[in-house]
This record gives C-alpha cells, structure tokens and sequence, in this order.
C-alpha cells in the first residue's frame, strides 16, 4: 500500500512542485497519475523512490517510512519499486540483455537464475528478438518496452511508469498500455503518469490529477453504463 | 570478477589514459626497484669493509718477533680488538702471487723479502680504531699503519647522500603517479556520470559503482610495477658482469632470485596499496 499524507515539496525559493498532496493506493490498483507538463507527477515518482525527499509530509510504502528511510536501506527500496523513466534511462553501451540484466546483478542473484529471469521478461514484453541489440538500434516502442523489461526484473510489487507512451503513434501507445495491463493482472500495483487523456478514458481506472502540484481530482471512472 | 571485467572494459575504452597511468607507475617503480639495488649493494659493500681487517700494521724489516708478540699482546689487553692476525713475510708473498697469479712479470720482481710482514686488526667497534692506530704508530717496529675507517665513512657519506636523493626523488614520483591516476580515473568517473546516476537508480549501493574504479587503479599500480621491474631487473642482469670485475671480492652478485622476487612483491603490495588510494580518492571526490 502506498500512503502519502501532506507531502509538499519546495525546490529552492518560492518553486513548490507538490503542496498538502495526501493519497492512498491500494495492492494491485491501477491508477493513472495525470495533470499538464509541470505539475508534479515525476516529483511524486522521485519522491516514492526516495531519489528526493519531501519538504514536509509523510511517504508510507507497506511498512516502510520513506521519508525516514536510512541511506543504506534505499537500494532495497527501489528493488521494491520497478520505475520506467521517463527519459528511459536505458545504458546505452549495454545491449537490452544486459540493461535488464543489470539490475539483477546489482542484486547479486545468481548468474544462471538472472539470465533466465531476463529471458522470461524480454519474452514477456515481448522483445526477446532484439535482446542483443544496443539501445540506439531500437524503435521507440521497442525502447518502452525495454525500460519496462527492466523495471520488472525483480519482480516488483509497484511499478511507476512515467509517461511511457509520451513519444509514440497511437498503435504502439495502446500495446504498451496493454503490456501495463497485463502486468497490473498478475498483481503489480502500477502508476502511471501520463496527460494522454483517450487512454485514460479508455480504460476506466481511478485517475489522480494534479495542478500546479495539487491534487485536484481523485475519481474512479465507470463504465457508462 | 564481474568488477575486474567491468574495469578491464574502463580500460579498454581509453587506452591511451590507461598508457599514462602505467608509464608513470613503472617509471616510479624502475626508480624505486634501482634505488632498493643501491640500498641493499651499499649496505653489502660497507658491511664488506667494515668486516675486514681494519688496520694493518706494516713492520719493519728489522723488527723482532718478540717486539712483535709483546705488540700483538698488548693490543689484545686492550680488549678492543677483537681478531688479529699476524702474516709473515712469507705469507704476505703467498697472498701477493694469488692476487697477480694472470701476471708472471709482476710475479719474478717479487721476492719475500719486499714484502713487509704485518698484523692485521679488527676492533668489535669502529670508534676504537683511532686508539688502536696510534698504538702501532707509537711502536718502534711498525713502519706503517693504514686503516679503512676513511673509506668506510667516505662510502657511508656518498652512500646517505645518494639515498636522500634517491627518497626525495621517489616521494616526488609517487606524488606525481598518485595525481595522474587520480586524474585519470576521476575523468571516466565524471564521463560516467549520468550512467552512475542511472546505476544508483536501479538499486546500485554506491560500493558497487565503486569497486570497477578502485580495481582499475589497482590494475595501473600492478601493472605498472611488473614493467618497472622487469626492467630494473633485467639491467641488472645485464650489468652484472661488468659490475662483479668492479665489485672484485665483495659478495654481492650476482643478486639472488630471492631478493629480486621479494623485491617484487613488496612493489606489488605498495603499487596496489597506491592504486587503491588514487582511485579511492578519486571517485571519493568525484562520487560523493
């Protein structure tokens, strides 16, 4: 479960991305985080992470206090949590094997498990073809799909995807989508950024919406019936 | 393992930076390999000529054995001396054919009764040979005393000049290795900055980015120190000959294996030490 309680954020003087932001998830929700460009959705992913802590509010992810989370404890937290950039953030002299792979070896698992791990993900999100290949010989949709690959190495119980349709046609945008989807149904909790609203309307999730780093909206869509 | 491949990686992507790093490393340890050859020859050869007979009394040819005994006695109740050795007149020829035995020529000049006869004294401490020396001066029968306190001290002060030298002259190379490894490990820290960034990301403890860079300093340093060696070593071997004509009687080549092979390994233990400390202050800079 994932609990924020008031979390603001300030950058520097007078810049506040997140203000009073307070929000439950619950196990295996799917929730579309959505809100215009700058209004706070990667900060609320940095802050889940821990890559940033908040001015002042509470983070509860199950039982772990992110705001008080000790230093050495962060790698195991974001071993909890898949994230798939926005930017992606794939190693570029590293082929997409390798980039999946990466995380796992981090983690010390054993070489033969890990490697049969990545191949069940790359067949999973279904680019095991291309697992030799670097980064740039990639489409784009190949690319998001490789990220997400590498958020679920280790099995993760939430996975935050920031904007993963951002830069793709609408064919490629709904396959991802529908990749998300189906990782959601084996019981990952999943949030997703996103400000593209056909998708949102689509598939009928609860859909936080922030403004100006404030939560506006937090409603479940329905079916019309 | 999966460090040291990630390091040999670093490696190979900027050869010409890894060149640098190990020139400077086995420029440092050829100097320190020539320098632990100096140190160790001057203290065999000083050990040689303080361990020989340090004064030598020449007798004249008119003295008597019994002004000889009661010389040798008298020294001996001084309880400095701690060995004395008369050679006869007889003796001394034999010692002079076995040093000129290639030179017939020099051989038929000489007859026994050139050679003076003589006592041959060493002190247990240096300090006494003064007082022994002016003893033989004062007896009638001595002719002559020379002593090799003089080339002792003189060898002692060239030999702690040049080591002064020779510290000075590798902490300052050690300073300059240690800055260019630091330099050049920190560049590819800073290179890999947004990867870093990205590895921490996925869950990298700071440690595990670590380990490749402090790995690839220890590379340079043992690197480095192989082909420092090797060369110091190998002029050695190649100077040999020449150095044992000049050497001729001191027990010091050749160098055995084992000194040179210690030698090696207290290098190894001081390049690795120094790569780890240049890279660990690298990405400690460079990767807070």
């Amino acid at each position: 479960m994932i609990n924020l309680q008031n979390v603001t954020k300030k950058f520097g003087v007078g810049s506040t991305a997140l203000e009073d932001v307070s929000f439950v998830v619950n196990p295996g929700e799917f929730v579309f985080v959505t809100g215009p460009s700058g209004s706070g959705k990667t900060t609320l992913f940095r802050l889940l992470i821990k890559e940033m802590a908040p001015s002042s509010g509470s983070i509860h992810i199950g039982e772990w206090d992110i705001v008080n989370l000790p230093k050495d404890k962060i790698p195991h937290l974001r071993q909890k949590i898949g994230v798939v950039f926005q930017d992606l953030k794939l190693l570029k002299d590293q082929t997409i094997f390798e980039n999946v792979l990466f995380p796992l070896e981090v983690a010390g698992s054993s070489e033969r498990r890990a490697k049969e791990k990545v191949d069940e993900i790359l067949q999973l999100v279904g680019i095991a073809e291309h697992s030799a290949k670097f980064p740039v010989q990639l489409s784009g949709g190949e690319l998001q799909r490789a990220a997400i690959a590498r958020a679920l190495a280790f099995s993760p119980e939430i996975l935050l995807a920031d904007e993963p349709t951002g830069n793709l046609d609408d064919h490629t945008a709904s396959e991802i989508v529908k990749l998300l989807q189906k990782i959601n149904e084996t019981g990952t909790t999943i949030l997703m950024a996103t400000h593209d609203t056909d998708i949102v309307n689509r598939l009928m999730k609860r859909v936080i919406t922030l403004e100006k780093g404030k939560l506006i909206r937090d409603e479940s869509k329905k079916k019309k019936e | 393992m999966k460090h040291f491949n990630t390091s040999i990686k670093h490696i190979r992507r900027t050869p010409y930076q890894a060149l640098i790093a190990v020139c400077i490393m086995s420029l440092t340890f050829l100097m320190v390999s020539f320098f632990a050859f100096m140190v160790f020859g001057s203290s065999v050869v000083i050990n040689y000529f303080e361990s020989k007979p340090q004064v030598t009394a020449f007798f004249r040819d008119e003295a008597k054995p019994e002004e000889i005994d009661v010389l040798k006695q008298n020294l001996q109740h001084t309880g400095k001396v701690s060995k004395i050795k008369y050679v006869s007149k007889q003796e001394a020829l034999q010692i002079y054919k076995e040093q000129n035995k290639n030179d017939p020529l020099l051989l038929d000049l000489v007859t026994e009764d050139i050679l003076p006869s003589s006592l041959e004294i060493s002190t247990a401490n240096i300090a006494d040979m003064g007082a022994i020396s002016d003893m033989l001066k004062n007896s009638p029968s001595v002719s002559e005393v020379i002593y090799q306190k003089d080339v002792v001290s003189t060898l002692s002060k060239w030999t702690n000049a040049i080591r002064l030298v020779g510290i000075v002259l590798i902490s300052i190379l050690v300073l300059v290795s240690v800055f260019i490894m630091m330099t050049v490990i920190g560049f590819k820290v800073s290179q890999k900055r947004e990867e870093i960034e990205i590895m921490k990301l996925l869950s990298a403890t700071n440690w595990y980015i670590r380990w490749p860079f402090v790995m690839e300093g220890v590379i340079y340093g043992v690197t480095g120190t192989l082909v420092g060696w090797i060369i110091a070593s190998g002029a050695l071997l190649i100077a040999t000959p020449f150095l044992e004509s000049f050497l001729k009687g001191i027990p010091l080549l050749p160098v055995s294996p084992l000194f040179l092979f210690g030698l090696l390994a207290v290098e190894l233990l001081i390049a690795a030490g120094l790569g780890v400390l240049a890279s660990s202050l690298a990405v400690l800079r460079y990767l807070k």
